[in-house]
């Protein structure tokens, strides 16, 4: 298992369309993938409806964890979606 | 072929097939299912499935914005959140109607909690939630259909939220079982620019895929149409569609005689697309928004702001502004709160506002001192009145306050009566058809049971019109027309024909009352005028203007 720590660079927070690429991509990683606000429960990162609802917004950090498959990979990926700005 | 009657909204006509709204599912009862969990989880994710690749479907064709909407609800459709949520409640013995419905309710609940952005995604869970519950159901998905082409929705009526939503590009034509011309769906297809016959009863009998003619100018949807019955339906379409790209030109008859075509507001918001439809101005600004949900009068400086929004909008033209027409009927509680048995009847338009005249003085300050900074020629005028008295109170208060031109409506037979006193002491009138409709026929304008009496083709209705156009062509004062009736083609005809001087109407109902004004001269609309005059009855009145107006056509045509 990895994990790491990032910066939400999507100008809304992870709502709507950053909400949906990244819910894809966990989805389709075939890993497990789970990511946390701050010092919360984490949470299936390929729900998009638990997602959602943590109310992640721009510049907060959250802590994703891949398990299984090609994890470092999976994680170098969902990193770079997460540090992206989808809104502009 | 079968004709299905019901209250045609504007001239427009429409062909296409048919799709029924389904109505809202009720709630499914919590009983214990009859079949085993591991079947109801099947169920269950068969429909979910469906359900998602719907919305993806749907989200691939809609492409661009709708598209990351669609795809959204898609994955939310079957997210492993809910599946998981579904699966426990199903362990318990509950139906998969109910565990789908208790699942997303639950992460509605959620989402709408946290409100903004999240909250808007909990009225997706619910359109998500029913359209599974429905397909479990093997029901006709709810809500506002959406079939991948162009249609004629039949529904038994339409919730405001399901208005919001329609696809004009979709939606040929509009058939509602319920509601009358006053309803809010009528308003709305009014306002777009929808064809729509509402109130057609027997229009509950038509089936998806049926192709029909909605046929609004003559109040009639006509199912399983002949070849011939459609092919001029189609002429009649490319005929509208002709008229609407034809150059905006100002209002005036066949002779050149000018008869400006002003444009009836709500609010300033609308003055932008009255402008682009050829409003040369506005003829009834109503003022009772900016009152409504108030404890208390707005300020005088609140007031001027927006007045003077709205008269920017419109510099070098003409703007009527109404006062404050409020009353039991429409009640505000800081001018009138004493329930009364017959609001219709009772303490409202300028009777209220001489009661508590503070609020009158301040409109018509702010009015003022809108006018002196902007270049607009406003004109205002007070509601309800009903005798000579009440019209040289208010002319001389207005006057009192900066007004430069101050004028009445005639809504009641009583100032129609005495038009020529009621003219001769102030500076213009304005006929509020709706009202004197309702007061000459003593028939609720709100009241569905009497509207077949509500109808300003009632030659007493005309009757009074023409007295007081007489007394404005006598007095040299001009007659306004600012009621549903100007936005009818053939009857602003007529109305110009009983000496009406300028027409105010719904800014959609230009175009048709342009074109139509345009096809006769001043003696032509004196005859439609004479015609309906001589009627027994509305209906018979609109026929006599009809039989008018083709002869007039015949003739012209004959002679060319």
């Amino acid at each position: 298992m990895v994990e790491r720590t990032v910066r939400i660079g999507s100008t809304h927070g992870l709502h709507a369309r950053p909400a949906k690429l990244f819910t894809q991509a966990a989805a389709a990683s075939g890993a497990s993938v789970t990511i946390r606000k701050g010092g919360g429960a984490p949470v299936n990162a390929a729900s998009i409806l638990a997602v959602i609802a943590q109310g992640i917004d721009h510049g907060d950090e959250v802590t994703i964890t891949v398990d299984g498959g090609d994890e470092h990979a999976v994680l170098d990926q969902l990193v770079e979606l997460l540090s992206t700005d989808h809104d502009e | 072929m079968m004709e299905i009657t019901g209250t045609g909204i504007g001239q427009g006509v429409a062909v296409g097939r048919v799709v029924r709204m389904a109505d809202r599912l009720p709630d499914p009862v919590d009983r214990p299912s009859h079949l085993d969990p591991e079947r109801e989880t099947e169920r269950a994710k068969g429909s979910l499935s469906v359900v998602a690749a719907e919305l993806a479907r749907r989200g691939a064709q809609a492409g661009g914005a709708a598209k990351d909407v669609l795809e959204a609800q898609a994955m939310m459709a079957e997210d492993p959140s809910v599946v998981d949520e579904i699966t426990k409640l199903l362990a318990t013995g509950k139906t998969a109607e109910r565990a789908v419905y208790e699942a997303f309710a639950a992460y509605r609940d959620l989402l709408a909690s946290m409100g903004g952005y999240m909250g808007e995604r909990a009225a997706d869970l619910d359109d998500i939630s029913q359209r599974v519950v429905a397909h479990l159901l093997k029901l006709p998905a709810p809500g506002v259909p959406d079939p991948g082409h162009p249609f004629v929705l039949v529904a038994r009526d339409l919730a405001p939220a399901d208005t919001a939503m329609l696809d004009l590009d979709q939606v040929l034509g509009l058939v509602t079982v319920d509601g009358g011309p006053t309803s809010h769906t009528a308003i709305l297809a009014r306002e777009k620019s929808i064809v729509a016959v509402v109130g057609a009863a027997d229009a509950a009998t038509l089936a998806d895929g049926d192709t029909v003619i909605v046929d609004a100018a003559n109040d009639l949807v006509i199912a399983q149409p002949t070849p011939e019955q459609v092919a001029d339906a189609e002429a009649r379409i490319a005929e509208r569609a002709a008229l609407e790209a034809a150059p905006v030109t100002p209002g005036a008859l066949a002779d050149g005689t000018p008869v400006p075509l002003l444009a009836n507001l709500g609010s300033a918001d609308g003055a932008a697309e009255a402008l682009k439809l050829g409003a040369e101005g506005v003829g009834l600004f109503r003022t009772e928004f900016l009152f409504l949900d108030a404890d208390t009068a707005p300020s005088v400086r609140e007031q001027q702001e927006h007045y003077t929004r709205l008269l920017a909008a419109f510099a070098g033209r003409k703007v009527v502004v109404r006062v404050l027409d409020a009353g039991a009927d429409k009640p505000l509680s800081f001018l009138n709160d004493a329930p009364e048995e017959n609001p219709a009847l009772g303490l409202r338009g300028i009777r209220a506002l001489r009661h508590s005249e503070v609020i009158l003085r301040e409109q018509l300050t702010a009015l003022a001192a809108a006018d002196a900074a902007t270049d607009a020629e406003l004109w205002v005028m007070a509601p309800m009145i009903a005798t000579v008295e009440e019209t040289r109170y208010f002319t001389a208060l207005a006057k009192e306050l900066g007004i430069r031109v101050a004028g009445v409506m005639v809504e009641t037979p009583s100032a129609a009566l005495v038009a020529d006193r009621v003219l001769a002491a102030t500076d213009f009138a304005s006929i509020g058809t709706n009202d004197l409709t309702q007061y000459t026929m003593a028939a609720d304008r709100l009241l569905g049971t009497v509207a077949k009496l509500q109808d300003p083709w009632h030659p007493a209705v005309l009757r009074l019109i023409s007295e007081v156009g007489a007394a404005g062509a006598e007095l040299g004062k001009p007659v306004g027309i600012c009621g549903e009736a100007a936005a009818d083609p053939l009857l602003a005809v007529v109305l110009v024909g009983l000496g009406a001087t300028s027409l105010s109407m719904s800014p959609s109902a230009l175009a048709d009352v342009r074109a139509s004004l345009a096809r006769f001269g001043q003696d032509d609309a004196k005859a439609l005028a004479r015609a309906a005059l001589a009627a027994e009855g509305a209906a018979e009145a609109k026929q006599a203007a009809q039989a008018a107006a083709s002869e007039i056509s015949t003739t012209r045509a004959a002679a060319s």
